[in-house]
C-alpha cells in the first residue's frame, strides 16, 4: 500500500528532477582585477570581467577579423578621414537606459575628456563626434587611423551607460552598469566578483548560465586543485608545468591560443645617461645576444614547450609576422665573432633587471647561461615591478626583461615602443625612416600597404634590436569536462556566449 | 582598575602616532612610482600628472602627512588607489574575516598546545614529552604554504570533504564558514601550537619545581587538582602574553595562508596593496594592525591582574 509519506517522497523526487537549477560558472583568475570602470581600468585580468559584463561597439573573432556587436555596420569616408557607424536597435544598458547613438557620444566624451581616463591616447585620433540619427554616429578623425576599430573592440568601445556614469562619475567602478549578457551584483575585494545573467541582453539565446562568479585565485597550483576539486568550473592561465598533468586527468580539458603579446628584452639605447655603455651604443653587441640564446631551448626548460618562441613583436601565428626573419636559430659562433668585431673578443658585462617572480627569473637564467658561452655575462637584477616600471621609465637601466599584454591591431603592439618620444619607448629609440614607415601604417587603411610598411620598418629593427623579442605567451585554459562550448581567443577573453555546463 | 586601563589608553597615543609617521615615510621611501603602476599601459603624461595632482603625491611628504591625519581624524582614511574604494569600508570588508581566521586558529592552537605543554612538563623525560616535542617542532617548521596545499590536495581534490579555498561570510552561512575556514586555521593553528606547547611546558616546569607544589601533593591533593589549580594557573601569566602578542600579529594578517587558501583577509590587501603602492591601504591597514595590537597588549595587562592579583596596582 502506498503510504502518504512515500506520496510524499516521490513527488520531492519528481521536483527535484524537474526543477531546473540555477547554473552559476565560476572560473578562476589569476589576480584580482583593478577597479571596474573600463575608462579607469589597467589590467588584463579586469577585461576578463568585462568581455561578460560590457559589450563593445565591435567585437574580434578568433582570426583576429572585426565583427559587428553593439554597432552592426561601418562604412570609411573616402578620405579614411570619417567613420560611420550603425548602431544595434532595441539595446539598452543594465539600468534600463536605452542604448542610441547619444550614448555612444556621451561615452566617447568620457573616454577622452574624464581626467581619470586611461583611454585617452587610444582615442586621440578622434577630433569630433556627430550623432546623425537615433542608430548612426559618425566619428571624425585628424587623420586617417587604422588602429580605431581594434580599439572600439576593447576597452575603447565598452558601452557603459550613461544614467549611471552621470550619477556615479568616477566612482562608476563600484557599480558598473553595461550592455552585456551579464549585469553587476556584488564584488568582494580579493574574494569575488558575481554578476548575473541580463534577461533583456540583446543576444540572450546565446546565453546559457544563469550568473558567473569570477574569484582571483593567485596562486597556480590551488587554482587548479579548486578546479579538481569541483569549486571551479574554469579557470585561466594554467601554468605551462601543469599542461601535462591536466592533459592526464579525464575529468578537465584544455584549451589554448597563443597571445597577442610578446616577452622580450628591452636595452636601452637612448633613454638617459642608462643608454651611455657599448650594449645600448653598439648594435652589434645586441644581435651577438640575440644569436647566443636558443628560444626554443626556453620555451621547453622554463614553458615545457607550451608557448611559442618569437623574435619579432607579432607572434609566428599572426598575419603581420614578417616571414622573412624565422625565429633565428642560435649561434654562438657568430655570436663571439660580431662581439669580437665590436671589440670585446675578451667577453662583455652587462646588466639587466628581471621582475622578481619565479618564472621570470627562472627564463633569464637560462638567457644568462646561454649568453656567458658566447662571452656576453649577464649580472641579473631582481626587482619588485613597481620599481623595474619606474627605472625603466626614468632611463635607470641598462636592459629589462618585460613584456607586452598586446593589441588586437598590429600599431599596438609597435608604434608606442619604436617611434620617436612614444608613449612607451623605454629604450630610447628614435630613427627617422622607422617613424615615418610606422606612422604610414597606422594611417593607411589599405591591409598590403601596412603591411609593406611593417616589413620594411622590421629590416631596420631586426639590426638595430632596441627590443630582443624571446617568446609569446600561450594563454591556456583548464576546464571541467562538463563545460562545453568554449572558443579560445588570442585576446585572452573568456566570452561566454554559446557556453554550456551539462550537469 | 578603570584607572589603569585608561593609563594605558593614554600611553598608546604618542604610540599610534610615531607608528602612523613611520609607515607614511616608509612608504614614501620604497622605489616605485604609484602613478606608473596606476597608469597601466596609458603613458599619456597629462594623464600622469593629473593623478600625481590629484593623490597630492607632488606636495612634499609632511604636507601629505598633516592631509592625511587631518581626514583620518575625521574618520576618512583615503580611498585605494587601485579599486576607488574607501579605505574603511576596505577595513570593514576585510576585519571579520581576519578576525575569524585568527579567532579560530588560536582556539586550535590553544587546544593543542597547552595540554600537550602541560602533559609534557608533567611527564618530563619520558617518551610522552618527547613525542609532544617532536610534533611540536614539526609544527613550527614546516612551511605554512606547504602544509597548506598538501591538505587542499589531501582534503578536498581526493577525499572531497572541505572546500579548497574561498571564504564565506559567517552571517550567511555559519556552517559553511566554519568548514571554508577549518583548513587555513588548522594551518596557522599548528604552528602556533608549536609555540604555546614549548612556552607551557617550561612555564610549568618551574612551577612544578617550587615548594608550594610539594606543599600542595604533601596536603594530600590529588594530583589533577595540583596539576590543574595550583601549577597550571600559576603559570598562565607568561602564556597568555605569548597568546595575546600571536593574536596580535593574527590580527596583521596571515599573509602566506591567506594567498595559499585565497581568503580575503588583511594578508591579502596588504600584500597587493605594497605591490601596487597602494599607500593609502597600507597607511590604513597599519593603523589598523598598531591599535590592535596595543589592544592585545592592554588585554594582557588585564588578564595578569585577574590571574593574579598580587599584581595589583602599582
Amino acid at each position: 500500500m502506498l503510504k502518504p509519506r512515500h506520496i510524499a517522497l516521490a513527488l520531492a523526487f519528481g521536483l527535484a528532477a524537474t526543477a531546473v537549477q540555477a547554473q552559476d560558472m565560476r572560473i578562476g583568475l589569476q589576480e584580482d582585477p583593478d577597479v571596474l570602470d573600463p575608462d579607469q581600468s589597467r589590467t588584463f585580468v579586469g577585461r576578463i570581467v568585462y568581455a561578460s559584463m560590457c559589450d563593445k561597439l565591435v567585437d574580434i573573432t578568433p582570426g583576429l577579423e572585426i565583427i559587428p556587436q553593439l554597432a552592426t555596420g561601418w562604412e570609411w569616408s573616402d578620405d579614411g578621414l570619417t567613420l560611420t557607424m550603425t548602431l544595434r536597435e532595441g539595446v539598452t544598458f543594465h539600468d534600463g537606459t536605452a542604448f542610441n547613438a547619444e550614448a555612444v557620444a556621451a561615452n566617447i566624451d568620457r573616454s577622452q575628456n574624464l581626467p581619470e581616463s586611461r583611454r585617452k591616447s587610444e582615442l586621440s585620433s578622434i577630433t569630433g563626434v556627430e550623432v546623425v540619427d537615433e542608430y548612426a554616429i559618425s566619428f571624425s578623425l585628424d587623420a586617417p587611423d587604422a588602429t580605431l576599430l581594434a580599439q572600439f573592440a576593447d576597452r575603447s568601445g565598452m558601452m557603459l551607460s550613461p544614467t549611471a556614469f552621470g550619477e556615479a562619475g568616477i566612482d562608476f567602478g563600484l557599480k558598473p552598469v553595461c550592455s552585456g549578457p551579464f549585469s553587476f551584483v556584488e564584488r568582494i575585494q580579493q574574494d569575488r566578483i558575481v554578476l548575473e545573467r541580463f534577461d533583456d541582453y540583446w543576444n540572450a539565446d546565446a546565453i546559457n548560465v544563469d550568473s558567473v562568479t569570477f574569484l582571483p585565485i593567485p596562486d597556480t597550483t590551488v587554482r587548479l586543485a579548486n578546479l579538481r576539486a569541483g569549486d571551479l568550473n574554469m579557470l585561466e592561465r594554467l601554468a605551462a608545468t601543469d599542461v601535462a598533468s591536466v592533459q592526464g586527468d579525464d575529468g578537465l580539458t584544455m584549451e589554448q591560443a597563443v597571445s597577442l603579446g610578446y616577452q622580450g628584452i628591452t636595452i636601452n639605447v637612448g633613454n638617459g645617461a642608462g643608454a651611455d655603455n657599448p650594449l645600448g651604443q653598439d648594435a652589434r653587441i645586441r644581435q651577438a645576444l640575440s644569436l647566443a640564446i636558443d628560444r626554443n631551448v626556453i620555451n621547453q626548460v622554463v614553458f615545457e614547450g607550451a608557448f611559442a618562441p618569437g623574435n619579432q613583436p607579432f607572434p609566428p601565428t599572426s598575419p603581420w609576422y614578417n616571414d622573412a626573419y624565422p625565429v633565428p636559430e642560435r649561434d654562438v659562433e657568430a655570436a663571439r665573432a660580431l662581439l669580437a668585431e665590436a671589440g670585446f673578443a675578451d667577453g662583455i658585462n652587462i646588466t639587466v633587471q628581471v621582475a622578481n617572480n619565479p618564472v621570470q627569473q627562472q627564463m633569464m637564467q637560462v638567457v644568462q647561461a646561454m649568453a656567458s658561452e658566447a662571452g656576453i655575462n649577464i649580472e641579473l637584477q631582481a626587482k619588485e615591478f613597481a620599481t623595474l616600471l619606474a627605472d625603466q621609465s626614468a632611463g635607470e637601466y641598462q636592459a629589462s626583461q618585460v613584456g607586452w599584454s598586446g593589441r588586437v591591431d598590429p600599431d599596438g603592439n609597435i608604434h608606442q615602443f619604436m617611434t620617436t618620444g612614444g608613449g612607451i619607448n623605454d629604450s630610447g629609440y628614435s630613427n627617422p625612416e622607422v617613424d615615418r614607415l610606422l606612422n604610414e601604417a597606422r594611417t593607411s587603411t589599405d591591409t598590403e600597404v601596412r603591411v609593406a610598411s611593417y616589413n620594411a620598418a622590421r629590416d631596420i629593427l631586426i639590426e638595430d634590436l632596441p627590443i630582443i623579442y624571446l617568446y609569446h605567451v600561450t594563454w591556456i585554459w583548464a576546464l571541467d569536462d562538463a563545460v562545453q562550448g568554449f572558443v579560445p581567443y588570442p585576446d585572452g577573453m573568456i566570452r561566454l556566449e554559446g557556453v554550456t555546463i551539462n550537469e | 582598575m578603570l584607572a589603569f586601563i585608561g593609563r594605558r589608553i593614554l600611553i598608546a597615543i604618542p604610540t599610534i602616532i610615531l607608528i602612523s609617521i613611520f609607515v607614511f615615510t616608509l612608504q614614501h621611501l620604497l622605489p616605485g612610482d604609484p602613478i606608473l603602476v596606476l597608469a597601466g599601459e596609458e603613458r599619456d603624461p597629462e594623464v600622469l600628472e593629473f593623478l600625481r595632482e590629484k593623490y597630492r603625491l607632488n606636495d612634499p611628504i609632511p604636507i601629505q602627512y598633516l592631509a592625511w591625519v587631518g581626514n583620518a581624524l575625521q574618520g576618512d582614511l583615503g580611498i585605494s588607489f587601485r579599486t576607488n574604494q574607501p579605505v574603511l569600508e576596505l577595513i570593514g570588508e576585510k576585519l571579520p574575516v581576519t578576525l575569524q581566521l585568527a579567532t579560530m586558529a588560536l582556539i586550535i592552537a590553544m587546544v593543542i598546545g597547552i595540554p600537550a605543554g602541560v602533559l609534557s612538563a608533567y611527564k618530563k623525560g619520558t617518551w610522552i614529552d618527547w613525542v609532544a616535542n617532536v610534533v611540536a617542532l614539526s609544527g613550527l617548521s614546516v612551511p605554512n604554504f606547504w602544509l597548506g596545499i598538501m591538505m587542499i590536495l589531501l582534503v578536498s581534490v581526493k577525499l572531497g570533504w572541505l572546500p579548497a579555498s574561498g571564504y564565506q561570510p559567517f552571517a550567511e552561512d555559519p556552517l559553511q564558514s566554519i568548514k571554508t575556514m577549518l583548513m587555513p586555521a588548522f594551518v596557522l593553528g599548528t604552528a602556533i601550537a608549536a609555540t604555546l606547547m614549548r612556552h607551557t611546558r617550561s612555564a610549568m616546569l618551574s612551577v612544578l619545581k617550587s615548594d608550594y607544589i610539594r606543599t600542595a601533593r604533601a596536603k594530600g591533593l590529588a594530583e589533577h587538582v595540583v596539576l590543574i589549580k595550583h601549577a597550571l594557573r600559576n603559570a598562565l601569566v607568561p602564556i597568555v602574553t605569548v597568546t595575546t602578542l600571536i593574536f596580535g600579529e593574527l590580527l596583521a594578517g596571515a599573509v602566506l595562508t591567506e594567498q595559499i587558501f585565497t581568503i580575503p583577509g588583511f594578508g591579502k590587501l596588504v600584500v597587493d596593496a605594497v605591490f601596487n603602492r597602494d599607500y593609502a591601504v597600507v597607511q590604513g591597514i597599519v593603523l589598523c594592525t598598531g591599535v590592535a595590537f596595543i589592544f592585545m597588549n592592554l588585554l594582557a595587562d588585564v588578564a595578569y591582574r585577574v590571574l593574579n592579583p598580587r599584581m595589583g596596582d602599582k
